[in-house]
């Protein structure tokens, strides 16, 4: 049996080496199925539409075509680290995998085959300190500007005054919700808010106790770090204990059309972050809509078009192109090399007049990246529900985050990575 | 066909209780070791080892040491996730708080500490047994995912409540870490698994063994014919769950690297390596391999020929895998309880009476 086993495997891997050529390869490791599917899809197929944008429109990025590779992780890590193997060898430029289990499993693996690794919004946050995660990015903006965000817009919403409020946060009992604790605490003594924080379990279908507790203790506000099935069944459980929806406020994870349609009605007034803007007339539909669906070369059914997630997908997608097109103008080559990316993403610099020229005029903030600076400028807006007409409505412009606090907890944190990894900051 | 049986005598006790008494297949035995040691170290790449034959080895372990709990013992359990988590942590901070240590001896003692936690999540199984007692390791598997993920000290007060593994060596080579060359990470697993399955084998057919199968086949006669149940349950429930513990010591420290609890030794888990043990065959240890390499390499194909062959959407693929998984389990369930083990045993057999099999 092990014999005919290893014959299995043979024949398995002898067919997944497949062919290699000279594309730009770009895996998108995705998740389509599982209880984070309705967050993944409209991600990835806008992930994938702009790439085959750019193929359709302009034959790639400086003359290469793009090659997608999607592999299936369904937020799984063990998936997601099978994925990034058997994507790697293809020539992987760049990885983006929209979990930050995934994230924090691919880090060391990623540096050691020096590929870079985007988490846009996720993953670990004090990656921001390029000096010792010189391979992983994640502007324009992490977790704890997300706390951070949304603690100065209840700031700003309170005259300045948060002393004696008390603020609950619902979190996904994982990596990814316990990222915001540590800014959060710190924003807690800093402004005299009391703190309380509710574990939800994956995959977060089960919320009774937790919104029981809400029920009783009554919180000012609720803030959630939820992804998947967990945000459709807080913004239920909400609407069901009936908590004032103006002072529930999800981060950028939490706020899509499909976490809020569930709860129909129930639903408006919710709040959420945004990193990116949502506006459905931007040209760069149009072309997508004309040159890739009309085409028959839509990623999954094309129903996402326009919605939160498809534009933070085509956003990603967008940035990643930047990256490798400032890598070619850098290097002087077409077909560039991994390392030659990471040097992209290193000098990328989005203005809106690039934006603009792209067919996505204010999608998101303008923003540098340098060696000491891999997260961006960690601006995010807030944005309302309104069930009525079935759309989010943007209520703030980009609200700047509190640095003097995240700072030093980006360079605690990095500098004990560092520590146990053992690794000595610099910049490559 | 294979078989050629002539001659093949034997002229003591000891020769015919070995483990392969036909010499065929201890010849055979002895050039899958001799292949496993001493080629696919010089052929296997990233892709191999962390796809296929790392996760392989270690699901082999735990399947190994729930067969023993299940299969030979009769305890249905629930608890593996929980008890692979239980080795991850110990390992973890063994590894963290006594870093000159070498890691197989930490590899160990995490299987020793799954030992005793198991131990006592089995006394249960004095007093109740069969779908109550599966609910009551269950317990335990929820429980210990909400301890590791509620008391920060089993993951250092790191903000994550992550746990990565930092670089350990054997013998001046990474196996843990992510500067680990492949090979190593391969070896490492399996002379674990190498030995594991040599000593679960001997406990299986000797004395402790016989007393497993004896409470797993009527606990009553057990008793009467002079087995304690007390020492035969809670020894099943020791020597099951050290193997176990072993097992998510090296699914964390030298396959994943970086763990978190709920996701990765959650409640699936526990639900893979009992079907591993379905599908594979229970109260075998041949079946615990056959299960753990189908569980492993079964998605894994579905996905080459779905998805770079046939090019399907992935997930399509990912939902044709979760269908033919659960139709394989109920076709094991209802055609072939003793699964591939007794596919293999039946298949052997014709081959040995080959060209007149009965």
């Amino acid at each position: 049996m092990k014999m005919k086993t290893l014959a299995t495997m043979a024949v398995s891997a002898t067919l997944a080496a497949g062919v290699a050529s000279a594309d730009l390869v770009i895996p998108d490791l995705s998740y389509r199925t599982g209880p984070y599917a309705a967050g993944g899809t409209p991600f990835s197929d806008g992930y994938q539409d702009y790439f085959n944008l750019l193929n359709a429109r302009d034959g790639g990025i400086g003359g290469e075509s793009i090659r997608i590779v999607e592999c299936e992780t369904g937020y799984n890590t063990e998936k997601g680290v099978e994925c990034y193997e058997a994507t790697k060898g293809e020539g992987a430029l760049i990885y983006q995998p929209l979990s930050t289990g995934i994230t924090y499993q691919i880090i060391p693996k990623a540096t050691v085959d020096q590929i870079p690794i985007h988490t846009m919004g996720y993953g670990r946050t004090s990656a921001a300190n390029g000096e010792v995660f010189n391979w992983v990015f994640n502007y324009p903006a992490n977790y704890w500007n997300a706390a951070s965000v949304m603690v100065n817009y209840l700031l700003d919403e309170n005259g300045g005054d948060l002393s004696g409020k008390k603020i609950a946060l619902v979190y996904h009992n994982s990596a990814y919700g316990k990222e915001p604790i540590r800014t959060l605490e710190e924003l807690s003594a800093m402004h005299g808010f009391e703190f309380t924080q509710l574990a939800v379990d994956h995959p977060g279908q089960e919320q009774k106790s937790q919104w029981l507790q809400i029920r009783r203790e009554r919180p000012d506000y609720v803030l959630m770090w939820g992804w998947g099935v967990m945000n459709q069944v807080a913004v239920q459980e909400a609407a069901n204990i009936g908590f004032p929806m103006e002072n529930f406020i999800g981060n950028w994870w939490a706020g899509a059309e499909h976490d809020v349609t569930p709860a129909g009605d129930g639903a408006n007034g919710y709040k959420s972050l945004n990193m990116n803007r949502i506006d459905a007339s931007l040209p760069v539909f149009g072309e997508i809509t004309s040159l890739v669906h009309e085409a028959g070369n839509a990623a999954g059914d094309g129903s996402n078009m326009g919605s939160v997630l498809y534009t933070r997908g085509m956003y990603a997608a967008m940035l990643a192109a930047e990256a490798i097109a400032k890598a070619q103008e850098i290097h002087g080559v077409a077909d560039v090399t991994p390392a030659m990316v990471r040097d992209g993403m290193e000098a990328l610099e989005i203005t809106e007049a690039r934006m603009a020229e792209l067919g996505m005029s204010q999608i998101g903030p303008e923003f540098s990246v340098s060696c000491e600076n891999h997260g961006g400028s960690g601006l995010g807006i807030v944005q309302q529900w309104d069930a009525s007409a079935g759309a989010w409505v943007a209520l703030t412009d980009y609200i700047e985050s509190d640095m003097d606090v995240i700072l030093p907890l980006i360079q605690e944190d990095s500098a004990a990575f560092a520590a146990e990894a053992g690794i000595e900051p610099g910049c490559l | 066909m294979l078989y050629r049986e002539a001659g093949d005598f034997k002229t003591s006790y000891q020769a015919d209780s070995q483990t392969f008494p036909i010499a065929f297949d201890r010849y055979r035995y002895w050039v899958v070791l001799a292949f496993a040691f001493l080629v696919v170290p010089f052929l296997i790449n990233d892709y191999w080892a962390n796809a296929l034959l790392v996760p392989f080895l270690i699901y082999a372990i735990a399947a190994i040491g729930l067969n023993i709990l299940t299969g030979y013992c009769g305890q249905v359990s629930l608890g593996t996730g929980g008890f692979m988590a239980v080795g991850a942590y110990a390992c973890y901070k063994l590894m963290t708080s006594f870093p000159d240590v070498s890691i197989v001896i930490h590899i160990v003692l995490a299987g020793g500490i799954t030992a005793a936690v198991g131990a006592a999540f089995g006394l249960p199984s004095l007093r109740i047994k069969g779908f109550y007692l599966a609910v009551a390791t269950l317990a335990a598997q929820f429980f210990l995912v909400w301890l590791f993920n509620k008391v920060s000290w089993f993951y250092n007060y790191s903000a994550s409540g992550q746990i990565n593994a930092p670089e350990r060596t054997v013998l001046g080579v990474a196996v843990t870490g992510p500067a680990t060359e492949p090979w190593a990470q391969y070896m490492i697993c399996l002379v674990f698994v190498t030995v594991c399955a040599i000593v679960a084998r001997n406990l299986t057919r000797g004395a402790l063994g016989r007393q497993w199968m004896s409470i797993r086949d009527m606990d009553i006669a057990a008793e009467i014919i002079g087995v304690n149940p007390l020492k035969a349950k809670l020894t099943a429930f020791a020597v099951s769950s050290f193997f176990i513990g072993i097992s998510g010591a090296l699914f964390f420290a030298v396959y994943l690297g970086a763990v978190e609890v709920g996701e990765a030794f959650g409640i699936q888990k526990s639900f893979l390596v009992l079907f591993m043990i379905i599908i594979g065959g229970l109260g075998s240890i041949f079946g615990a391999f056959a299960g753990a390499a189908f569980l492993v390499v079964l998605p894994v194909v579905l996905k080459v020929i779905g998805v770079d062959l046939l090019g399907w959407p992935t997930d399509l693929v990912a939902h044709l895998q979760l269908v033919i998984v659960g139709a394989l389990i109920m076709f094991f369930l209802i055609k072939e309880p003793h699964g591939l083990a007794q596919l293999w045993r039946l298949a052997k057999e014709k081959l040995r009476l080959w060209p007149f099999p009965y």
